[in-house]
């Protein structure tokens, strides 16, 4: 009985239909949250002491790398769910989620290097964090590159699934290798913000753009979540009815 | 079913090895490849050792990682189009033994001959004789675990057009951390200091893979065959 909800996600009509009542629960909020925390962000915080308005910044770029591996996770653990319970529809939740992901990588990307040009005076600085986050960069090209390479959707799934579940088992030690590696390279870098805590009014606007990017990946994953069972269904005779609608 | 599976394995190494021994050309090629691209630094940067030591543990690892990388896509493809691969997953063997000791033939076959080769790439580059241990044992290591990762993306890649390239782009960022404390360990050895610490390092992430990356790549034959 308390496993229903879940066995109803395998039908792709149901998840179809869910993902269209879900998705403006999550737009509304997300949009209502990432307008607050730029505001707060942008107008209400204090300039920092030390990086004036460059600091600004972070309310885009700080979301931005958090997400990028939020979604490989999510990405990770949609995929073993197929590949354990042959689910598809988890499979194309996973596969939604690849272009997010490497679109919010760019995202962190682009912006830590703009942000370095004021700080470290260059606009790439061999920075750990940035390091890492360019590999994940790679990760993401790896698995979209894969997908694509193979024709058969099903072995396609099956194979970036795989892929996805032993590069989550990787990214830890990616990450740490390369921290390590530029402490040990490279004296400490003009990263360090001396870090005293945040003051709330720099803090709150984060953590309102914090929560607005995961709710806009929520929504912007069931959108493309349809397009993908809309992709693979094409020919199953409850598209034409839930089209005709 | 009467041969069990540590037997099966150890059969299939060697014939493995034996194959490797009838067919020369395919294993010479990534030593061929590896002694080229050390020749390519001295030419474009320039010929003063002081200079090349500064820069030879990393340029020992790219090319050990390339040429290690590019005997990779032998590793299943022959297997895999003759129908040997397929009768290896019939056979009611386990297939991650039976890929684990494809797997290590492979690291015996590239990664074992890379490293002794590659003091001698190390000499012409300038590095010190004491230190070629820092450059055998490191690349020993870390193309066994290239090998066992990459048996995972050569796995996957079976039977797709162009692996080659799409192979290079799923294994390379997974072999980021061999790459880090591998070039670290020589680093360290050229520069007569102790390179246990990487080593180490190294030899865990070994660990590692022989534990976890049979059992994935298992999975990617078997998804590959389908």
């Amino acid at each position: 009985m308390a496993w229903t909800w879940f066995h109803r996600l395998a039908s792709p009509p149901h998840v179809y239909a869910l993902s269209a009542r879900l998705t403006p629960w999550f737009a509304w909020p997300a949009g209502a949250l990432i307008l607050a925390g730029l505001y707060g962000g942008l107008v209400l915080a204090p300039a920092d002491y030390q990086q004036g308005d460059g600091f600004r910044i972070i309310y885009v770029h700080a979301p931005s790398a958090w997400m990028s591996l939020m979604v490989y996770v999510t990405m990770a653990v949609s995929a073993a769910v197929g590949l354990i319970w042959r689910m598809k529809i988890a499979h194309a939740a996973a596969a939604s989620c690849a272009l997010i992901g490497a679109s919010f990588t760019v995202a962190a990307l682009v912006t830590g290097s703009l942000w370095g040009r004021p700080m470290w005076g260059t606009y790439w600085e061999w920075d750990p964090r940035l390091t890492s986050e360019l590999i994940l960069l790679f990760l993401y090209m790896g698995y979209i590159a894969l997908r694509s390479a193979i024709d058969d959707v099903q072995r396609a799934d099956r194979a970036s699934g795989l892929l996805a579940v032993v590069g989550v088992v990787n990214v830890p030690i990616i990450h740490y290798s390369v921290l390590w590696w530029n402490s040990l390279h490279q004296a400490p870098s003009v990263m360090k913000l001396a870090k005293p805590e945040m003051p709330a009014a720099m803090l709150v606007p984060l953590l309102m753009m914090l929560c607005g990017f995961t709710l806009y990946f929520v929504a912007l994953l069931l959108v493309r979540l349809r397009g993908e069972i809309l992709r693979r269904e094409r020919s199953a005779s409850w598209i034409r009815e839930a089209l005709a609608e | 079913m009467s041969t069990s599976a540590l037997q099966a394995a150890w059969l299939i190494l060697a014939r493995d090895l034996r194959l490797a021994v009838r067919r020369r050309g395919q294993f010479v090629q990534p030593l061929a490849f590896f002694a080229i691209v050390t020749t390519l630094f001295p030419l474009s940067i320039s010929p003063e050792l002081a200079r090349l030591r500064e820069i030879a543990s990393g340029v020992l690892w790219v090319a050990a990682l390339l040429a290690a990388l590019l005997a990779l896509e032998f590793l299943f493809r022959d297997d895999a189009r003759d129908g040997t691969l397929e009768q290896y997953a019939l056979s009611g063997q386990s297939l991650t033994w039976l890929v684990f000791a494809k797997t290590t033939a492979h690291w015996l076959l590239t990664g074992v001959p890379l490293a002794l080769m590659a003091p001698l790439a190390g000499l012409s580059l300038g590095v010190p004789y004491a230190a070629l241990a820092g450059i055998i044992a490191p690349i020993a290591l870390g193309t066994l675990v290239l090998s066992l990762i990459g048996a995972i993306g050569a796995a996957l890649t079976l039977g797709v057009r162009r692996s080659g390239v799409l192979l290079t782009l799923l294994t390379l960022p997974l072999a980021m951390p061999v790459l880090i404390f591998g070039a670290q360990a020589t680093d360290l050895a050229i520069r007569g200091a102790s390179f246990a610490a990487p080593l180490y390092l190294l030899s865990a992430m070994a660990v590692l893979g022989v534990t976890l990356a049979p059992l994935a790549a298992s999975a990617a034959v078997r998804i590959s065959l389908e």
